[in-house]
């Protein structure tokens, strides 16, 4: 028999919020944590705006020792270990140096690519002739699994410890690889999420591409505007997001609070086939990742009552919305309500499947759609497939049991998990 | 420079990088890096740039090896400070 899995831990450092109090008011009041970024301008960005999480010196040492600071240039690491930290926190355990090995947890944390400023630091000094002045961190910081070596060295995590990697897929894949460990009776607990570097270095590429707005630099809350009619290009972000997965069994036998149930999901991918490219989706994969995860957690389509779509703010949102009505057999009125957390974050790449996993879970467990913002023009395209109160502009207190989360990322890679509110 | 501030400035070098206090307080030079302070091994190459930045010297993968104690550290510095 297979085991159940919930949640029982959350940490978040996100653009509009650090924390899971200040993450979860953010989410209420429609919070937007997009900034215009000099730097970016200096550099001759098209899109000079991105989203930044707050982090001061004084929370690096609540974190950090002073020691594990020097030399330290990570910000996808810094961010990956605070929310992990805290998740663990928040799930009844202690961060302490000479804790017992604890070979029942593991951890998944995923990333795109690992201290990037690390990395160019380390090339100029190459460059020079320099390598034997390159320190001892260069290879931890720009190592993918950079994240999961700290995080799992700072909690003492004995289980299975890895970092996987699948574009903006990346954190929702990483939860469901935690889940089918402790399904299968191989962990109890496995600490997940994923994160991404900030910075023109890991948006650089992005804004090559033209993917990026570039028409919202003098007015950056209002940039991200996915489903919008007036939506154009996606606005880059950066952060971390962590959740403690759990066997019920373990939950109950330690008596700690329950957000919610992991009742299950898919991975897939549409492999460049049927329109689907390194950059656009199969949608005929998207669809059935979707039916797959419904039918993987002995689920009805109709059960489904919220979704966090993955909408980016490019012109792929309706044909994801699209994808939805299909793969559900659901439109109109009938359509489940939907909500896009980066309006309020941007696209934090890499981070963007753990954040919104996050954002899923806290609507469930706090019984509210969070806000649509910036999306009081919704595209034709769009509004042709749904009602126009299915995409609320303001946040919406709802009695519901099921929320689906699906991430899509460059490689025509496919995630969808679905949760379900746990009463005890 | 006289061995007393040779070791207050190797103290001072050493400090964020070592594990035991009591050890730390009570550095000479027969003070271990690693079986004493409890230094991580792969800090030491960050003690040596640290060490070539404060004297202004430069120290080969020879020196490097053979520095794993006060004295030893000692030994290098003056040689190559008298070079």
């Amino acid at each position: 028999m297979k085991n159940r899995v919930v949640i029982t831990g959350l940490g978040i450092v996100a653009p509009n919020g650090v924390g899971i109090s200040e993450f979860t008011k953010a989410l209420k009041s429609g919070k937007s944590g997009i900034t215009f970024h000099q730097e970016l301008a200096d550099l001759n960005f098209s899109c000079q705006i991105g989203g930044v999480p707050n982090i001061t010196d004084a929370i690096k040492s609540e974190y950090f020792t002073d020691l594990q600071l020097r030399g330290f240039n990570s910000s996808g690491i810094l961010y990956g270990c605070i929310s992990g930290i805290d998740a663990w926190k928040d799930a009844g355990f202690n961060m302490d140096s000479e804790s017992d090995l604890d070979y029942d947890t593991g951890l998944i944390f995923g990333t795109g690519t690992s201290g990037v400023e690390k990395f160019r630091e380390a090339i100029y000094k190459l460059d020079e002739g320099n390598v034997r002045r390159l320190g001892s961190t260069v290879v931890l910081q720009t190592m993918a699994s950079g994240v999961s070596a700290y995080l799992s060295g700072m909690l003492g995590l004995g289980n299975q410890v890895t970092t996987n990697s699948s574009a903006c897929t990346t954190g929702t894949e990483a939860l469901l690889m935690g889940f089918e460990r402790i399904q299968n009776g191989k962990a109890k607990r496995m600490l997940v999420g994923s994160c991404s570097d900030h910075g023109p270095y890991v948006w650089g590429g992005f804004d090559a591409m033209r993917v990026m707005t570039y028409k919202h630099n003098n007015n950056p809350e209002s940039s991200s505007r996915p489903m919008s009619a007036t939506a154009s290009g996606f606005v880059p972000g950066s952060g971390a997001g962590a959740l403690v997965l759990e066997s019920l069994e373990s939950a109950i036998e330690r008596g700690v609070k329950i957000y919610a149930e992991v009742l299950g999901g898919e991975v897939n991918s549409g492999g460049q086939r049927q329109g689907g490219t390194l950059t656009a989706p199969n949608a005929e994969a998207v669809q059935r990742c979707i039916t797959k995860a419904i039918e993987n957690s002995d689920l009805h389509a109709d059960e489904i009552d919220v979704i966090n779509g993955h909408l980016t703010a490019t012109s792929k949102d309706a044909l994801e919305v699209e994808n939805w009505t299909k793969a559900l057999k659901r439109e109109g009125e009938d359509f489940p309500y939907m909500n896009s957390t980066k309006s309020m974050v941007g696209h934090c790449l890499a981070a963007a499947g753990a954040i919104e996993c996050l954002a899923s879970v806290i609507q469930l467990k706090e019984q509210f759609v969070a806000p649509n913002i910036n999306c009081e023009d919704l595209h034709p395209e769009i509004e042709a497939l749904v009602n126009r109160e299915q995409i609320p502009t303001q946040k919406k207190e709802l009695n519901f049991d099921v929320i689906a989360k699906a991430s899509f990322g460059f490689g025509d890679v496919n995630a969808c998990v679905l949760f379900k509110r746990y009463i005890a | 420079m006289t061995n007393d501030d040779l070791i207050a400035k190797l103290k001072t070098i050493v400090a964020p990088y070592i594990q035991d206090e009591e050890a730390f307080k009570n550095l000479s030079e027969d003070t271990d890096f690693v079986s004493d302070l409890k230094i991580n091994s792969a800090n030491l190459v960050d003690i040596i740039l640290d060490i070539e930045d404060e004297f202004d010297i430069r120290l080969e993968n020879e020196d490097m090896e053979k520095m794993l104690d006060v004295k030893s550290a000692m030994e290098i510095v003056n040689t190559k400070l008298s070079a």
